[in-house]
């Protein structure tokens, strides 16, 4: 079962809805007081088996102390005040002068544990609201960039200005010669009718600029929501014999061009890497060997990077992998493709935490990097990460480009107690106050100080 | 007195046709160039009394031309009435900082065209034989 960072605070809710005191659960779920009142401020991590205990002791199912997906409700949260608290320094003319107060953080568990559902709407809005910003974005900077757009303006002050000086003079020059009249009805003619050629095409092209680009999410995250319904996995590409572009064809998801242009090229890897990776002989492997990309590389002969790649991309309920995550950058440390874990956390549209192991192997090419990490938030999770980085085949005179491939699994049980490296999302939500990576203040509390 | 002379330097030729006829009838001579990389050699070979430039031209901007004119002596003090269809901000800046004397956006009424033009040139007859 999941364990969400609230099931204290279920507990705690539950307890006082009973009428039960702390000690009193305590002593019939067979722990301290003190350590339940830990349990109760989501400060100690709950076990399956004491979950069970407690909820045996207040008669409830233990299902309802442990399930919920609020993770994603705390990340959409603390975007919300990140962007809240950027409007206020960074932006300068937010509407209205005076500065809100910022949301108390430490009662996002408190918000979310008892309005659940405004909780939902209010990530909701936040969500909608950046898809918003960047449609804006793009378009503040289409109109200021695109040459079309440019070159139409220019076309239509053109003749406005020839049209407007030319109707003056016929206006006012009550002396005009016959000929001077002839010639410049005739300049109102012609740029009358380049007006409106220019003016159609505009209309043209903003009509289009609206169909064919809802403009409501980016390329990429067209894709992933696209490959998340999908469950990452396409039975069609397993055999050969489905193209990439008939599969695309179906998906009306993928409305942009550049998103369909996207797909095709992880389709394209999705199979070659199918090709290469036949899924029984990997499943095999992977229930013999155990979830190694090392020597799963070794067993098929094939690239470290493909392996991390194929075991992000098969069947859901492979054995040892979970509900896998998979990141990929290129040199510039732009996360290319992303498939989140559940838990690790990865961020919309900020850069990512120079800490995972996805960028330590950018910087050593080649070498394969094994991680134990733990994400950071109210929480740590643990994951196991498996890097490496390998240069894109470009030829001898191209361009060297390097690509760097994570894949995040669930960490082993066997490993709770071995050191993890502490990593978090992206600076901005990370409480790690004291962290030699960090880029920029947090908005976050650091969990750890000022509470003993 | 010798008619004064205006260059006017514009690609568009029917927006450089209603300004011709709106000077000459002021009394003006006017002579016309579409482009911007000739434009030096004609202004060096026969200095006008004053030019009216566009910003956007082919072959060689307005703001290239000013900033060369400007770093002439001979030229430094010739008026320069710019005109430009970005009428506020960066044009309007970018051509007051390369030493335009005068600014007009596009579209203009045309007698801010003269009227500009008689400011910039003193208002009156071609006095301008500085030391």
């Amino acid at each position: 079962m999941a364990r969400s960072p609230l099931t204290g605070t279920r507990i705690r809710e539950r307890r006082n809805a009973l009428g039960l005191k702390q000690a009193e659960l305590a002593r019939a779920s067979g722990i301290s007081a003190a350590y339940l009142n830990l349990i109760e401020h989501n400060r100690r991590r709950v076990s399956d088996a004491l979950i069970e205990r407690i909820a045996g002791a207040m008669g409830v199912d233990p299902v309802t102390l442990g399930e919920g997906a609020e993770g994603a409700l705390f990340a959409g949260l603390r975007e919300a005040v990140a962007s809240l608290e950027l409007a206020e320094t960074g932006g300068g003319n937010g509407a209205g002068g005076t500065s809100q107060a910022a949301p108390d953080l430490d009662r996002i568990e408190e918000f979310v544990g008892r309005f659940p559902a405004w909780a939902a709407l209010l990530v909701n809005r936040q969500a909608r609201l950046a898809e918003l910003e960047r449609v804006v974005e793009t378009y503040a900077e289409r109109m200021a960039q695109d040459p079309f757009l440019l070159t139409s303006l220019h076309e239509v002050l053109s003749a406005v200005t020839s049209l407007r000086s030319t109707a003056a003079i016929l206006v006012e020059t009550e002396d005009i010669e016959p000929e001077w009249r002839a010639r410049f009805l005739n300049t109102i003619q012609e740029e009358s009718l380049r007006l409106s050629g220019t003016a159609e095409a505009l209309v043209g092209y903003l009509d289009e600029m609206e169909t064919a680009e809802t403009g409501l999410s980016s390329p990429q995250e067209q894709l992933e929501a696209w490959l998340e319904a999908r469950g990452w996995h396409f039975p069609e590409l397993e055999g050969g014999g489905t193209e990439p572009a008939e599969l695309i064809a179906g998906a009306p998801e993928l409305a942009s061009s550049a998103a369909r242009e996207l797909a095709r090229g992880h389709l394209q890897r999705q199979a070659e890497d199918a090709r290469a990776l036949p899924l029984d002989p990997v499943l095999a492997a992977l229930a013999e060997l155990g979830p190694d990309p090392g020597a799963l590389a070794v067993r098929f002969a094939v690239p470290l990077a493909q392996v991390l790649r194929r075991l992000a991309a098969l069947p859901e309920g492979a054995p040892g992998l979970g509900q896998p995550g998979l990141v990929v950058c290129d040199g510039s440390g732009t996360l290319t493709f992303r498939r989140a874990a559940p838990g690790f956390l990865l961020p919309r549209f900020a850069a990512a935490c120079p800490l995972w192991p996805l960028y330590e192997a950018l910087a050593r090419p080649m070498q394969p990097i094994r991680a134990l990490v733990d994400m950071a938030g109210r929480l740590p999770q643990r994951f196991l990460t498996y890097a490496v980085s390998e240069p894109r085949p470009t030829g001898f005179d191209g361009p060297v480009l390097m690509r760097a491939t994570m894949l995040i699994l669930p960490a082993p049980a066997q490993s709770a107690d071995a050191p993890a490296r502490p990593i978090g999302a992206s600076c901005r939500i990370c409480p790690r106050g004291e962290c030699p990576g960090r880029r920029e203040p947090s908005i976050v509390a650091d969990a750890s100080a000022g509470r003993a | 007195m010798a008619q004064r002379q205006v260059l006017l330097i514009e690609d568009e030729p029917h927006i450089a046709e209603a300004i011709r006829f709106i000077l000459t009838r002021a009394g003006w001579t006017v002579s016309v160039l579409e482009d911007g990389a000739r434009a030096m050699a004609r202004i060096i070979g026969d200095p006008p009394d004053a030019i009216i430039l566009d910003l956007m031209l082919p072959g060689r901007s307005g703001l290239e031309i000013l900033a060369d004119m400007r770093a002439d002596a001979a030229l430094r003090d010739l008026p320069v009435l710019m005109l430009s269809a970005r009428g506020q901000g960066r044009d309007r800046d970018a051509a007051t900082r390369a030493g335009a004397t005068a600014f007009l956006a596009k579209p203009f009424a045309n007698g801010d065209v003269l009227d500009q033009l008689e400011a910039i040139t003193g208002g009156g007859a071609a006095r301008r034989e500085p030391a």
